[in-house]
């Protein structure tokens, strides 16, 4: 992981230094960090000569740009109608009874972030998730045990360092 | 522009010039289409809807501000369709309002309140979504209390912040049913990179941004027999506090205003401007010789340009944004302060009084001097040099509760000792004005003549184009002033603090050589000031300015040095300008703030 303040410098080189460039670099330090603290929006801010606040007011607009610390593996568990439909209760039920925590909370050690997302425009094989980037259809309660255990199991593999 | 277009406004036949909207049109009309996140002082920004229109032969209404005139257009103002929808709209936007205005420091001044008023919203159709959301009042500021229950999401603060003053404390945040407005993180208004200039009051239709006010505060000093309350009225008061009180903008209401502070209980009223008069006496000298250092001693410490320190919300900006230019603000404090600290030494001594029973109390158009009032800093005599600083409103709110006909009063004048001013120190109130008090004693220390313009009127340094710039060549000079012989003294003046930046941008890029600076955090100067009565505009300002020079121009005495308390004052208290008294009790430091 790079320091934040390199990676903003890098993100700035790359989309420019001005006002339009400020989405790519917000969605660029999310990659990396997960959400965006207020250091980094302080840092963002100077880098771009912007104030601070249009930067938290942008930040906050959009769903996938959190601002709240967040685990390295972010949950969405879709809850528009059609995979409200097809179980998706059950889903989150599962979740919840694996990693010991409730909706917009992070576990203990920092692995996952559970969330609610609208629709993925995945009905057709609801329920779904996304996990980061990953999409998730046609879940079950077991399902989710495995996909689940994967994600654990790739911190035990040491590619999962969180810090 | 210029060439001409011709619409219809309720089957009337209007001729408009190109480019303006429906709204200008109508207004120009004589027809009203009522407003709420509209504001001349602001772009558009067409969010709130209740201007909507219905034009022929279009299905959905447009909102008048924001839609410019074409040939030919037919719009009415007053349908079914309009009026129904105008008033689902208000009832909307009230559904989210915390409606409690018999509770509401804005009550009565409320524009959301009076269009209810006005279309008799008597019914609530839409659920009171008020409960839902968990507002919490931010009153950690000295000088502005941030409610967001009120709060309308029109905005004028959002865009007053940006393009008035470029200081962006406050952004539209979350969105849909979320949104609200916010400082960055929402921390509390004194916590973030806010000047306390109080021109998101100015422009707030709602109580959502109101000052906080200490009227209760002083009507209890006023009550307790054992102290002995000083009230002090800034330049810029005498010429908006009529706009509270039944007189059109710009009216002087200085006599009537020195009687009404009499009649509230002040033991003594005392004028501002006299302390002005000492604050050109002070910085004058201050520049004189910053600039003998600069030019005779080369000394490379001196800073030049000097910038003027009168106005707090100007003080907070370079505080935050150009920390490393507090060397060129002038060390002088602002009149409000000097008068402070000289209340509860000089004054005290002279009328034999124990400071600790003094109460300081001072009306200011401002929000930012209760702020700069509550400034660490400021604690010279020994005790709070002022205790309470009311704006211009809360003195109106007092005049009115006190049960004074202020139309009616005759005028009185300002008790002796710090009560006497010239129009130098009146002109202090606008944009501008600081600098021509000062040319006018400084030309005349260092030549011994007056400035070289009809009347003692400097016409270049007045006006309201946000930046000007004039220089005065200084000729002929005393012997002892032969160094400034030939030299041209460039000025620059700026208000708003958006046009601060811009001249701060220019001095720091080295492209601007001035010599003084007058910056002033309000559009307008001090008559434009966060704590002056609303509504406020580009014309009730200029109204307000006119009526400045209107009361400079009435003056007997028109020039600082000749001000006979302020020669006094130097003879048996100061000793001379910026000697050692002066720098204990009127003159201050800076601290250098984050920029974010």
């Amino acid at each position: 992981m790079k320091p934040i303040i390199e990676l903003i410098k890098e993100l700035a080189d790359k989309h420019g230094r001005n006002r339009h460039s400020l989405l790519p670099i917000l969605q660029g330090v999310v990659e990396q960090e997960r959400y965006l603290s207020e250091y980094s929006m302080i840092e963002i801010a100077r880098e771009l000569d912007i104030p601070a606040t249009e930067v938290y007011g942008t930040a906050t607009f959009y769903t996938f740009l959190d601002y709240k610390k967040m685990g390295k593996n972010i949950i969405r568990v879709c809850k528009t109608i059609t995979c409200s439909m097809k179980g998706e209760k059950q889903i989150l039920l599962a979740i919840e009874d694996m990693l010991k925590i409730k909706i917009g909370e992070t576990t203990q050690d920092g692995l996952f972030s559970l969330l609610q997302t609208n629709c993925l425009g995945l009905c057709h094989k609801a329920p779904a998730m996304l996990i980061n980037n990953e999409v998730y259809t046609d879940l079950t309660p077991e399902k989710i045990r495995e996909i689940l255990t994967m994600y654990m199991n790739r911190k035990d593999e040491g590619e999962n360092n969180v810090n | 522009m210029g060439k001409n277009l011709k619409i219809t406004i309720n089957g009337a036949t209007v001729e408009v010039e190109k480019g303006a909207s429906i709204l200008e049109a109508a207004r120009q009309a004589g027809v009203i289409i009522p407003t709420l996140c509209y504001h001349k002082d602001l772009c558009v920004s067409g969010n709130c809807r209740v201007c909507v229109v219905e034009l022929a032969g279009q299905k959905r209404l447009s909102p008048a501000c924001a839609t410019p005139c074409e040939e030919g257009m037919e719009v009415l103002t007053n349908s079914l369709k309009v009026r129904n929808s105008r008033k689902h709209i208000i009832e909307l936007l009230l559904s989210e309002h915390n409606a409690d205005c018999t509770s509401c420091y804005k009550n009565g001044k409320c524009e959301l309140q009076s269009l209810a008023s006005e279309y008799k919203i008597m019914n609530q159709d839409f659920i009171n979504l008020i409960p839902y959301h968990n507002y919490t009042i931010d009153m950690f500021s000295p000088s502005i209390i941030k409610d967001d229950s009120k709060c309308i999401r029109c905005q004028r603060c959002v865009r007053t912040c940006a393009e008035l003053q470029g200081v962006n404390a406050l952004t539209m945040s979350y969105k849909g049913e979320h949104a609200k407005i916010t400082t960055f993180f929402e921390k509390a208004m004194n916590d973030v990179v806010c000047t306390n200039c109080g021109q998101c009051i100015n422009h707030c239709p709602t109580g959502a941004l109101v000052e906080k006010n200490y009227i209760e505060e002083v009507w209890n000093a006023i009550a307790d027999k054992t102290k002995h309350v000083v009230v002090q009225t800034a330049p810029a008061v005498r010429v908006g506090l009529g706009e509270e009180l039944g007189f059109d903008p710009g009216e002087r209401v200085t006599g009537k205003m020195v009687t009404a502070l009499k009649r509230l209980g002040f033991d003594a009223v005392m004028d501002t401007d006299f302390t002005a008069d000492l604050t050109i006496m002070e910085e004058g000298t201050e520049l004189l010789t910053r600039l003998k250092k600069a030019i005779v001693d080369k000394d490379p410490n001196i800073k030049l340009p000097m910038a003027t320190s009168c106005s707090p919300g100007w003080i907070k900006f370079i505080e935050h944004m150009y920390p490393e230019y507090l060397g060129n603000l002038s060390t002088c404090k602002s009149p409000q302060q000097m008068f402070g600290a000289l209340v509860k030494t000089y004054y005290a001594k002279a009328r034999n009084l124990d400071p600790a029973n003094i109460i300081s109390v001072s009306i200011m158009p401002c929000t930012a001097k209760k702020f700069e009032a509550n400034r660490p800093e400021m604690h010279d005599s020994g005790y709070r040099d002022v205790d309470f600083v009311l704006t211009t409103r809360e003195l109106a709110i007092m005049i009115k509760q006190a049960g004074i006909d202020f139309l009616k009063l005759e005028d009185s004048h300002y008790d002796r000792l710090m009560g006497e001013s010239t129009g130098a120190g009146v002109i202090f109130g606008a944009t501008g004005g600081v600098m021509e008090a000062a040319l006018r004693t400084a030309y005349e220390l260092v030549t011994g003549r007056e400035v070289p313009f009809e009347n003692l009127n400097i016409n270049p340094v007045r006006g309201i184009e946000g930046i000007r710039e004039a220089t005065i060549k200084i000729e002929n000079t005393l012997k002892e002033w032969s160094f400034l012989e030939g030299v041209e003294l460039k000025c620059a003046i700026a208000h708003g603090l958006a046009n601060a930046k811009i001249v701060m941008d220019e001095v720091k890029s080295g492209k601007a050589n001035y010599h003084f600076i007058e910056f002033m955090a309000c559009p307008g100067g001090c008559l434009g000031g966060g704590g002056q009565p609303l509504p406020t505009s580009p014309e009730i300002r200029a109204r307000r300015a006119k009526a400045i020079y209107a009361e400079d121009a009435g003056m007997p005495l028109r020039k600082s040095h000749l001000n006979p308390e302020v020669v006094k004052i130097y003879k048996d208290f100061l000793v001379a300008p910026c000697g050692e008294m002066s720098h204990k009790l009127l003159h201050t430091k800076y601290t250098p703030r984050k920029r974010r």
